[in-house]
C-alpha cells in the first residue's frame, strides 16, 4: 500500500516507450493500488470476470430505450452500437495485427452497398435476410483477403499507402459506376431486415426510429465482441500480438506470417460488412460519401483513443467519440460540452495546484471586464445572440459582437490555436498568466466562429483529438502501454 | 494530331503540379521517413493563401500592379505562408513524436490534415475560389503563346511550367550543390550518424519543411491559376502527387519530378484517350500493382532489412 509515489498514481502519460524495459516488467510497476476502501472495492471489481461487465453493458444498453422515449436519442443510440462494431473490426487489424489499414471503411461500404444491390428495388432483388446476411459476411471477409494480399509483401508506410489508394479506388468506383451503384445518388429504398416469417421488421413506427434496431444491433454486437474475444485467446490472437510486436521475430519462429496478416484483414472486414448491411437495412439509402475520409478518421479515433488492441477500450471509445460528434451538431449542446471540457480540463491538469483557482477566477474576471469595456465602447459588440438560462450567464461574459467583421474570424482562430502552442513551448508562470487570455479567446472564437459552423467544427474536434491523444497519450485511455524493446 | 499535342501541353502543366506536389512527400520522407499526409492540405492552403492576395492586389480583373509583379508576388506570399504552416506542423505534432513507434506519426499527420481541412471549411466555406486567371489584361495569359501545328500554347501554360522547371532546378542544386544539402542528404541517409557527425538534426528537418512545405505553395498557385480551388481539394491533390512520389520511388528527389511528370501525361492521356470518368480507376489499380510489385518505385533504392 505504501507506494513511493505520494498519491498513489504513477504519471505514466507522456514518457513514450521505455526503452529496454521488459513489458511485464513495465505492466508491474505500474499496478498501483488505491489505498483504503477504494482499493478494497477496485480490487474486488478487477476480480470480476469479462463476462459479467459485457451483460452488465448489454443490459444498461438494453433499458436505456426504456428511460429514453425520444426516436432522435434512440437513432444516435443506434449509430453508436454501429460504431462500437467498426471500432471492433478495425481493432483486430490495428490493434491486434499492428497493420495500418487505411481502407477499413472499404469493407462497411461493401456491406452496405452488397446489402443494398441484393435488398432493394434497384435490381429488384430481395434476398431474405437469413440469406443476405452471412452471404455478405462471407463475400467481405473474401474482399478482405483480396485487400490484404498487398500486405504479403509491403509493410508499415507502403500497406497504409496501398489501403488508402483501395479507398480512393472504391470512391471512384462507387460514385462513377453509376448504373450499378446509382453514382453519387446512391440507392434508395434498401429493404429493412425481415424475419424468417416473411414478417419486415420497420424502420420507422409512427415516423420515429424503431427500437427494434437497436436491440438487433446490440445482439449482433455481442456476439461480434465474444466471438473476437475468443480468437483473440486462441492460438490465432497470440500470433497475432506476435505478429504485431515484431513480425521478423515471429518469421523467424515459424509463424505463417502472411496468413496472420491475410486473416486479420479478413476479420476486421467481415465485422465491417456485417456492420455494413445493418446500416443499410436501417437507414434505407446508401450514397458514396458515407465510406469515405471522414468515416475512417472518426473510426481511427474510436480506436486509439479507447486505446488499441483493447476490446473494452475501442468500445468506450466509440461511446464517447459517437455522442460527442452528434452533441457537437447543435449549438447548446456544444456550447455545454466546451464549458464542461474547459472546467474538467483544468481540473485535471492542476489536480495539485492552488494556481487553478486562481486562473479559474482569473478567467471569470477578464471575461467580465472585458465584456464590460467591450459594451462600453459600443454595444453593437455585445449584441449577439441572447439565449436564457447557462447560456444567458455565457451571453453576459463572452462578448458576442452583433456583426462579425469578415476579418475577425479568421484573426481570431488563428490567434487562439497560435496561443495553444505558443502555451506549449512556456513553462511556469509566465504560462499560467498567458493561460487566461487564451482560454478566454477560446471561448470567443467557440461562441462566435465555431457554434455557427458545427459541421466542420466538430472535426475540428476529431482531428484535435487525433492529433494531442497521439502525444500525450499514444496507448488510448484503457491501452496498454507499448514498451519497445531495443 | 491537335488532340495530342493539346493533351501533351495539359499533361506537361498537370505532371510539373504534381512533381512540385511529390517533391514535399519525397523530401520529408527521406529524412524523417514519414508519410506527411498533411502535405496536401499544406498546398490546399497555399491555394488559398494566393487567392487571398490576389484579391488584396485588386484581383485578376482590376489589378493594382502589372501581370508580371503579381504572379510572382502571389506566388511568394503562398510559399512563405506555407513554409510557416510546414514548420508548425512540425514543430507541434511531429517532433513531439521523433522518437515514438512508426505508427504514431503517421496518425498524427491524418489529424493534421483533418484538423487543416475543415478548419479552412470553417472560415471560409465551401464554395469554390476562382483565381479568373483569364480576366487578366482581357485574356492576355490565354490567347497570346506560341503555335505548334495549329494549336496555341498559352502564356499562362508556359509560364507556370517554366516557372515549376526554374523551382524543380533550384531544388537540385540546394541539395546537391550546398552544405544544407549536404547536411540533408547525409541525414536521410542515416540520421544518427549525421547527428554524430555534428549536423543540427533538428535544423534539418525544420528545412527540409520548409522547402517542401514552400514547393507546395507555389504548385498551389500554379494549379489554382487554373483550376478553382475548394477547401477539399488537398485530399484528391495531395494523394495524386503523393503517388507521383511513389511510382518514382519514394525519398529519391529526380524521382519525384520524373514521377509527377509521368502521372501527369498518364492522367491526361487516360482522359483524353479513353475515359475522364474512370482515369482515377486506372491511375489508382495501376498503382496498386506497380506497389506490389516494385514498392520501391521507379527510382528508388529497394529497402535491405537489418535486424
Amino acid at each position: 500500500m505504501t507506494d513511493s509515489t505520494p498519491h498513489g498514481y504513477h504519471s505514466t502519460a507522456a514518457e513514450g516507450p521505455a526503452i529496454g524495459q521488459d513489458e511485464w516488467v513495465a505492466r508491474h510497476a505500474d499496478a498501483v493500488v488505491l489505498p483504503g476502501i477504494l482499493g478494497v472495492a477496485e480490487r474486488r471489481l478487477r476480480r470480476l470476470p469479462w463476462w459479467v461487465w459485457l451483460v452488465l453493458f448489454l443490459a444498461a444498453f438494453s433499458i436505456f430505450p426504456v428511460v429514453e422515449s425520444s426516436g432522435y436519442v434512440r437513432l444516435v443510440a443506434f449509430d453508436t452500437v454501429l460504431y462500437m462494431l467498426l471500432a471492433l473490426g478495425l481493432n483486430v487489424v490495428v490493434g491486434w495485427g499492428g497493420l495500418l489499414d487505411l481502407g477499413y471503411v472499404v469493407f462497411y461500404g461493401f456491406g452496405a452497398y452488397a446489402y443494398a444491390l441484393l435488398d432493394s428495388p434497384h435490381y429488384g432483388i430481395h434476398l431474405t435476410t437469413i440469406a443476405s446476411v452471412p452471404l455478405i459476411v462471407v463475400m467481405g471477409a473474401v474482399v478482405g483477403l483480396l485487400l490484404g494480399l498487398p500486405s504479403w509483401r509491403l509493410t508499415g508506410d507502403y500497406l497504409a499507402i496501398v489501403t488508402l489508394f483501395a479507398l480512393q479506388l472504391f470512391q471512384t468506383i462507387t460514385t462513377n459506376w453509376q448504373h450499378v451503384t446509382g453514382g453519387p445518388f446512391g440507392i434508395l429504398n434498401v429493404d429493412p431486415f425481415d424475419l424468417p416469417g416473411g414478417h419486415q421488421l420497420a424502420v420507422q413506427h409512427g415516423g420515429i426510429f424503431a427500437v427494434s434496431y437497436l436491440y438487433v444491433a446490440l445482439a449482433f454486437f455481442a456476439v461480434v465482441f465474444v466471438a473476437l474475444r475468443m480468437v483473440n485467446n486462441s492460438r490465432t490472437g497470440r500470433a497475432w500480438r506476435s505478429l504485431r510486436e515484431d513480425p521478423l521475430a515471429a518469421e523467424a519462429m515459424g509463424m505463417p506470417v502472411n496468413w496472420l496478416k491475410l486473416m486479420s484483414f479478413s476479420f476486421g472486414a467481415a465485422v465491417a460488412a456485417f456492420t455494413g448491411t445493418l446500416f443499410a437495412a436501417q437507414s434505407a439509402n446508401v450514397f458514396p460519401l458515407s465510406f469515405y475520409f471522414v468515416a475512417l478518421i472518426t473510426i481511427y479515433t474510436m480506436v486509439i483513443l479507447g486505446g488499441s488492441g483493447n476490446q473494452a477500450g475501442v468500445v468506450l471509445g466509440a461511446l464517447i467519440i459517437g455522442p460527442l460528434l452528434e452533441a457537437l451538431r447543435s449549438a447548446d449542446k456544444s456550447r455545454y460540452l466546451f464549458f464542461i471540457t474547459l472546467v474538467l480540463g483544468l481540473l485535471f491538469a492542476w489536480r495539485r495546484s492552488r494556481a487553478l483557482g486562481v486562473v479559474a477566477v482569473a478567467t471569470l474576471g477578464f471575461g467580465f471586464a472585458v465584456h464590460a469595456i467591450a459594451g462600453a465602447i459600443h454595444s453593437d459588440w455585445v449584441a449577439g445572440e441572447h439565449t436564457g438560462g447557462f447560456a444567458g450567464f455565457v451571453d453576459h461574459w463572452v462578448v458576442a459582437p452583433a456583426h462579425l467583421a469578415r476579418w475577425l474570424s479568421p484573426v481570431s482562430y488563428v490567434g487562439v490555436i497560435v496561443a495553444a502552442l505558443v502555451l506549449t513551448l512556456l513553462r511556469g508562470r509566465v504560462r499560467l498568466v498567458l493561460l487566461v487570455p487564451t482560454l478566454y479567446l477560446a471561448a470567443f472564437v467557440w461562441e462566435n466562429v465555431m457554434l455557427s459552423k458545427p459541421d466542420a467544427a466538430r472535426y475540428i474536434v476529431l482531428g484535435v483529438i487525433l492529433i494531442v491523444l497521439m502525444i500525450l497519450r499514444p496507448s488510448g485511455l484503457l491501452g496498454e502501454r507499448r514498451v519497445e524493446i531495443v | 494530331m491537335d488532340t495530342f499535342i493539346q493533351l501533351t501541353i495539359d499533361a506537361v502543366t498537370l505532371g510539373s503540379v504534381y512533381a512540385l506536389i511529390a517533391l514535399g512527400y519525397t523530401l520529408v520522407y527521406g529524412v524523417l521517413k514519414l508519410l506527411n499526409f498533411a502535405h496536401g492540405d499544406v498546398f490546399m492552403v497555399g491555394t488559398f493563401i494566393g487567392y487571398g492576395v490576389l484579391q488584396e492586389l485588386g484581383g485578376s480583373s482590376s489589378p493594382k500592379l502589372s501581370v508580371w509583379l503579381i504572379i510572382p508576388i502571389i506566388t511568394l506570399a503562398a510559399m512563405g505562408g506555407c513554409a510557416l504552416l510546414g514548420i508548425t506542423i512540425e514543430r507541434f505534432a511531429y517532433r513531439p513524436l521523433r522518437d515514438a513507434p512508426r505508427i504514431a506519426p503517421l496518425i498524427s499527420a491524418l489529424g493534421v490534415s483533418f484538423f487543416l481541412e475543415n478548419s479552412m471549411q470553417l472560415l471560409f466555406g465551401a464554395t469554390p475560389r476562382n483565381y479568373n486567371a483569364f480576366n487578366f489584361g482581357n485574356g492576355y495569359l490565354y490567347l497570346k503563346g506560341f503555335q505548334i501545328h495549329g494549336v496555341t500554347v498559352p502564356l499562362l501554360r508556359i509560364v507556370t511550367v517554366v516557372s515549376a522547371f526554374v523551382l524543380m532546378v533550384a531544388l537540385w542544386f540546394l541539395v546537391n550543390k550546398t552544405r544544407t544539402g549536404k547536411a540533408m542528404r547525409a541525414t536521410s541517409f542515416d540520421r544518427e550518424a549525421a547527428a554524430m557527425m555534428g549536423i543540427d538534426i533538428d535544423r534539418v528537418i525544420v528545412f527540409t519543411f520548409v522547402l517542401g512545405s514552400a514547393l507546395a505553395g507555389a504548385a498551389g498557385v500554379i494549379f489554382a491559376l487554373r483550376v478553382p480551388t475548394t477547401v477539399n481539394i488537398g485530399f484528391v491533390i495531395g494523394l495524386k502527387g503523393f503517388i507521383a512520389a511513389v511510382i518514382g520511388g519514394i525519398g529519391s528527389i529526380p524521382g519525384a519530378m520524373a514521377g509527377g511528370l509521368l502521372l501527369g501525361f498518364a492522367e491526361s492521356y487516360v482522359q483524353g484517350y479513353i475515359s475522364t470518368q474512370w482515369s482515377d480507376l486506372y491511375v489508382f489499380s495501376g498503382l496498386i500493382l506497380l506497389m506490389i510489385f516494385r514498392h520501391q518505385g521507379l527510382l528508388g533504392r529497394p529497402d535491405i532489412r537489418k535486424v
